[in-house]
């Protein structure tokens, strides 16, 4: 009972039989081997599985892989540049001593893409908020928020939208 | 990996229709935040999906000639809070649903699901229910409006039969052209929560901005289902805008409700947040209404 | 120099891409998955199972139960092994079992080729049981007539010890005319660690040998419990431990790697991969010990604290785990931050029940007595009318404090200045008469708490720890420790201080962050707060001795004496004038390929530690309470830190971030729950309520650096401390606010409202 989608992921198309009971996260892992996805709690509680579908944050336990076709879905390893190059997010935190145990940082990372593609300008508290479906329990968030902070603000300099 | 026995994506409203009148066992998924959820915890392991995700009549938030605001149940709560129409007219149901989960379920969680479940913690319950909104319903043989109060049959359980799809959720020009609202969320955290209570309070100012014109107030987590004080409601309004307003709002509001005592919260603690968050969320929306309560 | 730098993580940038694997990356393809099957009684006998229609689900492949593992006891908290049996920790539990003694507990387990099938199967096994009364709390557990959970402990009394500092008796001491008696309950609750990655293994067989891969923080003693619930050999178990997400004392716990382990063996040493859900690992793992204080305090009106009286009895769950361990360290603690003029007494019970069983948990029963401890302290100055920052000052430890009983003595010390710069952070003075007369809903306070805290368990237990240094053809070197990387950034620490110790710069060490135990040295792992302390010294002497043949192989290469050559930047120099003589490189390449004289450089050292010493510090925090809606909004918060010299600054910041995080969630929010038969009611993370984002304010940290004389770079504790005194300092200025004591945690909307209506606040 296996259906094919199709679907794009880290900006290459792919086509895959998958079994319909499969979540994105499973798919993800599983048969892709993007193991950048964390599974934290299965239930959308944790977003260490968070990746963007279209370009927004999703937890991908709690998503149906049925429902990526036809959708573009990135994860950290999609990041890199050509040459292997870090996105300036992924600096931002190796910079601002924002990892520690590491398992909630992919999760992180993307949700900090979808929040920088914005393009806007967001103060602390705001940050607070956006990054609020993510737990970790290594930082308190504090180094988080500063990766997120300068990298916000580096980028609204950048492109400058209100 | 969910255990689900058999999965039809619809490809529209008949569609879907057809698939729960062929599958008198299906259950429906939209966003999945709620379905997959029990089906992991083993409430609906084996079940038979009918999918209504991305199914494009169900998506977005338009207004009708006669200022009708339609929301497409299966709109994902960012893209109502984001939404031009809503922010200009229902700011009340953007902030609300803002306060569900966090943001990543907020991309996933769809209003139709949130309504449909039927629970008393919805977060877009009590301000629908304050905007009088009313649900469309399409079935085998045509549709149907119910509005939202009539819709709750008992906690978790609705009237949506078994193979009807809510296709839109209305509300009037009359029930939010002039009104000010504000939604409170109370919850342990301040995200990633299920509210311990919400209240919810629209109001309309008499042409000098200090009487109340008309007034809903409405809880999620107060009683088994969302509700509305509508006796409560009845009493305050000409009232003026003087403490004595907020009293009345508060010590009606503790004679309607009927919240219970469960190891998230005891009945007294809830009866306290009703009272103090029917004060705090009238003082938001007569001020959001132009008004100010003075003392 | 490398030690005091702020060196970036030397694992960051694997954990910012997709390279560092964790347990669950590593499972190959076709691993078969385990699913435990949990009892749904809290306490009793399994009877008999009916496993047809689980059998019948296609992908299952086997279901053992607790009739088939082998009838043996072990031990499974993350202590060193002891080779006197009378210390050695107890052994209550087997594979599965068959008394139940938890909800949830281990009863049967499942193999089955997908995650499906296996919670199917689970699903539809019948299980028949002899139904005991389940016991919830200590006061249960020790009431007469009360089910013994365990055969040999009828009472339910897992342990007892006491104590006593001084001499006569506190009843006697507080007769004395004028003194302010304290007689009154502390209550801490059940907590549980919520590492982000859940406890994971897999495991397989390479012959007759079993591979356990596992996110484990002790990898050398989960060989060895593993061989002991076997029956095995242990050199015949090899563990292997990758990148792990997050540990917090839960994984220095021999978990489920037994198990995996026995269950590969049935099915012909196929990968077999055992990862709880978020809920199993919340009800059926280790939490903090609930412990109930009963306090009795003496004090002088001039603010002298003559004598008190300590009696705690710890909620030790289900099986035995650290056991006693934990409430004795809380009572130590007791002892040591203060001192009374006659006679402190202490007793201190751990008590089987049949809720989740106790074990390690960041900070090790210190948390629960702090809180206990700094509340009794403000209780106290606000019946004398003294300022609580006074008060400490007067009574706490002082310099040179050394322990009656383990003789460990408090030498670099920090303690009072760790109070007078939190103080000045937080403007203690101003704030405290600021908010001393206030009214209306909203009302704020200051609040504070100390704390003090061992570094490594000596002379309690056996602190042993090993390193290994292997110089590369390059002249770089690796650096392979038995100590472990759980996200604290031990493996960058150690980076910094090889650096230190042999010459050799940061970017050309490579520190092997997998352990596995067939290949790396041994150590007892990550625990307490002791690896930069313990494992720290064996890395130092190992790269002294490395450093010493690298020198040794300079002075045939360069013919000088070696006494004159040192290392510095990756060049052997004169010591003298600094004046570069060879570099690495070149030494490395001759001594790897000299036809003359080739020779492979290496070092190993194991330490054993003997030593011993005390961090301290202090929390301030400003909060705002909102009365009528019981809630607490912490507005400013700071923790100072007496941890010695610090390794590495801004990984010390950030250690402490997050044990404040771990803190501001003890004081509060997070409680878990259970109902009266022992059921838990809120093991997920919705629920369970951990801080997020929106729940923390900024935190803001501080330290006082004084070089410890013990520590191998001048280093002591940090790792547990951050996590201490937070929720004490919160509850004071709660009371600091509206004058109300609550002492219970967590300080919830809901007992807060209780408490605010019963003093007419409301």
């Amino acid at each position: 009972m296996l259906n094919v989608i199709k679907m794009k992921v880290n900006g290459k198309e792919v086509e895959l039989a998958v079994d319909p009971r499969e979540s994105l996260l499973d798919t993800l892992r599983d048969r892709l081997g993007l193991t950048s996805v964390k599974r934290g709690c299965e239930v959308g509680e944790c977003g260490a599985c968070t990746v963007l579908v279209d370009g927004e944050a999703i937890d991908s336990c709690i998503y149906l892989t049925m429902w990526a076709q036809g959708r573009s879905v990135l994860t950290v390893e999609g990041l890199k540049g050509p040459n292997g190059e870090l996105s300036p997010i992924q600096q931002a935190f190796i910079d601002e001593a924002a990892v520690q145990c590491g398992f909630c940082t992919p999760g992180l990372i993307m949700s900090a893409v979808e929040i920088v593609g914005t393009g806007k300008r967001y103060n602390r508290e705001e940050l607070r908020k956006l990054i609020s479906g993510h737990l970790c329990r290594c930082t308190g968030y504090e180094n988080i928020l500063n990766a997120m902070e300068r990298i916000v603000e580096e980028t609204y300099r950048a492109v400058g939208k209100e | 990996m969910y255990d689900i026995d058999k999965y039809v994506q619809a490809a529209d409203v008949d569609d879907a229709v057809r698939a729960l009148t062929a599958d008198p066992k299906a259950v429906i998924i939209s966003g999945g935040s709620d379905v997959l959820i029990k089906i992991r915890e083993g409430k609906l392991a084996g079940c038979s999906l009918v999918s209504i995700h991305g199914i494009r009549e169900l998506d977005g938030v338009k207004m009708e000639e006669d200022g009708t605001v339609v929301i497409g149940p299966c709109t994902v709560f960012s893209h109502i809070t984001n939404n031009e129409i809503v922010r200009k007219h229902i700011p009340i149901l953007g902030d609300a649903v803002d306060q569900a989960g966090g943001p990543q379920l907020r991309n996933i969680g769809t209003i139709g699901g949130n309504v449909c479940n039927g629970v008393t913690s919805a977060d877009s319950a009590s301000s629908l229910l304050t905007l009088n909104a009313v649900l469309k319903l399409c079935g085998p043989s045509g549709s149907r409006l119910v509005p939202l109060e009539e819709f709750y049959a008992g906690p978790g359980r609705t009237v949506r039969e078994h193979d009807e799809v809510l296709t839109e959720i209305r509300i009037t020009k009359d029930n939010y052209e002039g009104f000010g609202g504000h939604y409170i969320k109370y919850g342990k955290r301040q995200a990633m929560e299920i509210a311990t209570l919400g209240c919810a309070v629209q109001v309309k100012l008499g042409e000098e901005k200090n009487t109340v014109e008309d007034l809903r107030l409405a809880y999620g987590v107060a009683a088994p289902t969302p509700i509305r004080c509508r006796r409560t409601e009845e009493t305050v309004k000409g009232m003026p805008l003087t403490p004595k307003l907020a009293d009345m709002l508060a010590e009606g509001a503790l004679k309607e409700v009927m919240p219970r005592s469960s190891w998230r919260a005891s009945r007294e603690f809830r009866l306290q947040l009703v009272e103090e968050l029917a004060r705090r969320a009238l003082a938001q929306a007569v001020c959001n209404a132009g008004g100010e309560i003075h003392a | 120099m490398a030690v005091g730098d702020k060196m970036k993580r030397v694992d960051a940038y694997e954990k910012v891409t997709c390279g560092a694997k964790y347990t669950s990356d590593l499972a190959p393809q076709g691993t078969l998955i385990a699913k435990v099957v949990r009892s749904t009684i809290a306490n009793g006998l399994v009877k008999s199972f009916d496993l047809a229609e689980a059998l019948k689900v296609p992908g299952v492949v086997k279901i053992v139960t607790c009739f088939d593992v082998p009838d043996i006891c072990f031990p499974t908290s993350g202590h060193p092994w002891s080779v006197e049996e009378a210390h050695q920790d107890v052994a209550d539990r087997k594979l599965l079992n068959r008394r139940v003694r938890i909800y949830g507990d281990d009863i049967a387990a499942v193999v089955a080729e997908d995650e499906v099938a296996a919670a199917k199967a689970a699903r539809l096994i019948r299980v028949e049981y002899e139904e005991y009364e389940p016991v919830i709390t200590v006061e249960q557990a020790m009431a007469e007539g009360a089910p013994a959970i365990h055969e040999e402990k009828p009472d339910n009394v897992l342990a007892h010890s006491s104590f006593k500092v001084g001499s006569g008796e506190f009843s006697k001491a507080a007769e004395e005319p004028g003194l302010c008696v304290l007689d009154t309950y502390y209550d801490t609750q059940t907590v549980q660690h919520c590492h982000i990655e859940v406890p994971v293994s897999f495991a397989y067989m390479e012959h007759d040998k079993i591979v356990v891969v596992s996110s484990t923080q002790i990898p050398h003693i989960v060989r060895r419990v593993t061989g002991q619930a076997l029956g095995v050999p242990w050199g015949k178990v090899r563990v292997i431990k990758p990148y792990i997400g997050g540990g917090f004392g839960n994984k220095q716990e021999v978990l489920f790697e037994p198990l995996n382990a026995f269950l590969t063996t049935q099915v012909g040493g196929r990968p077999v991969k055992l990862e709880l859900t978020r809920e199993e690992t919340l009800a059926c793992t280790r939490v903090r010990h609930a412990i109930r204080f009963h306090i009795q305090a003496a004090v002088r009106k001039d603010g002298r604290l003559v004598a008190r009286k300590f009696t705690a009895w710890s909620n030790q769950g289900g099986y035995a785990s650290h056991g006693h361990a934990i409430v004795a360290n809380a009572a130590n603690m007791f002892k040591q931050l203060y001192q009374d003029e006659k006679v402190l007494e202490s007793e201190a019970y751990t008590v089987y029940t049949n809720i989740a069983s106790g074990g390690a948990m960041r900070g090790y029963g210190i948390p629960q007595s702090d809180f206990a401890t700094e509340c009794m302290i403000d209780d106290l100055a606000a019946m004398i009318g003294m300022d609580p920052l006074e008060f400490r000052l007067k009574n706490c430890m002082q310099e040179g404090y050394e322990d009656p009983h383990t003789h460990v003595v408090f030498l670099s010390y920090g303690l009072k200045q760790c109070m007078e710069k939190g103080r000045d952070a937080i403007r203690w003075e101003e704030k405290r008469r600021a908010y001393e007369n206030q009214t209306g809903p909203v009302r704020r306070g200051v609040g504070m708490a100390i704390f003090c805290y061992k570094t490594g368990v000596y002379p309690i237990s056996l602190e042993t720890a090993s390193c290994r240094m292997i110089l590369n053809q390059d002249g770089s070197i690796q650096v392979q420790m038995g100590a472990t990387e759980i996200g604290q950034g031990a493996d960058t620490v150690f980076t910094q201080m090889a650096a230190q110790s042999t010459g050799i710069t940061e970017d050309r060490i490579y520190i092997q962050t997998v352990q596995d135990t067939d290949v790396t040295p041994f150590d007892t792992g990550a625990y307490a707060s002791r690896q930069t302390y313990v494992s720290g010294k064996a890395l130092k002497k190992t790269g002294t001795l490395l450093k010493e043949r690298i020198l040794s192989y300079a002075s045939y290469l360069l013919n000088m004496s070696a006494q004159v050559l040192d290392i510095e930047n990756n060049l052997v120099v004169e010591a003298e004038s600094r004046k570069p003589l060879l570099s690495m490189e070149e030494l490395a390449t001759e001594a790897f390929y000299s036809l003359d004289q080739a020779v492979h450089i290496t070092a190993e050292v194991s330490n054993q530690c003997k030593e011993n010493t005390f961090s301290s510090g202090a929390c301030f925090a400003e909060i705002e309470v909102d009365i009528p809606l019981g809630k607490i909004r912490v507005l400013n918060i700071i923790n100072v830190h007496d941890s010695g010299t610090l390794i590495n600054p801004k990984l010390a910041e950030a250690q402490v971030h997050g044990g404040m995080s771990m803190g501001l969630g003890y004081a509060l929010s997070e409680q878990l729950l259970y109902d009266k038969s022992g059921r838990p009611l809120n093991d997920n993370l919705l629920d369970y309520k951990l801080p997020t984002a929106m729940d923390t304010p900024d935190l803001h940290v501080d330290f006082v650096e004084i070089a410890d004389p013990t520590g191998p770079f001048g280093n002591k504790a940090l790792g547990e401390p951050p996590a201490i005194p937070v929720a004490p300092a919160i509850r004071n200025a709660l009371l600091h606010a509206t004058g109300v004591a609550v002492n219970s945690l967590p300080l919830e909307p809901q007992k807060l409202v209780e408490h605010f209506k019963k003093a007419g606040l409301i």
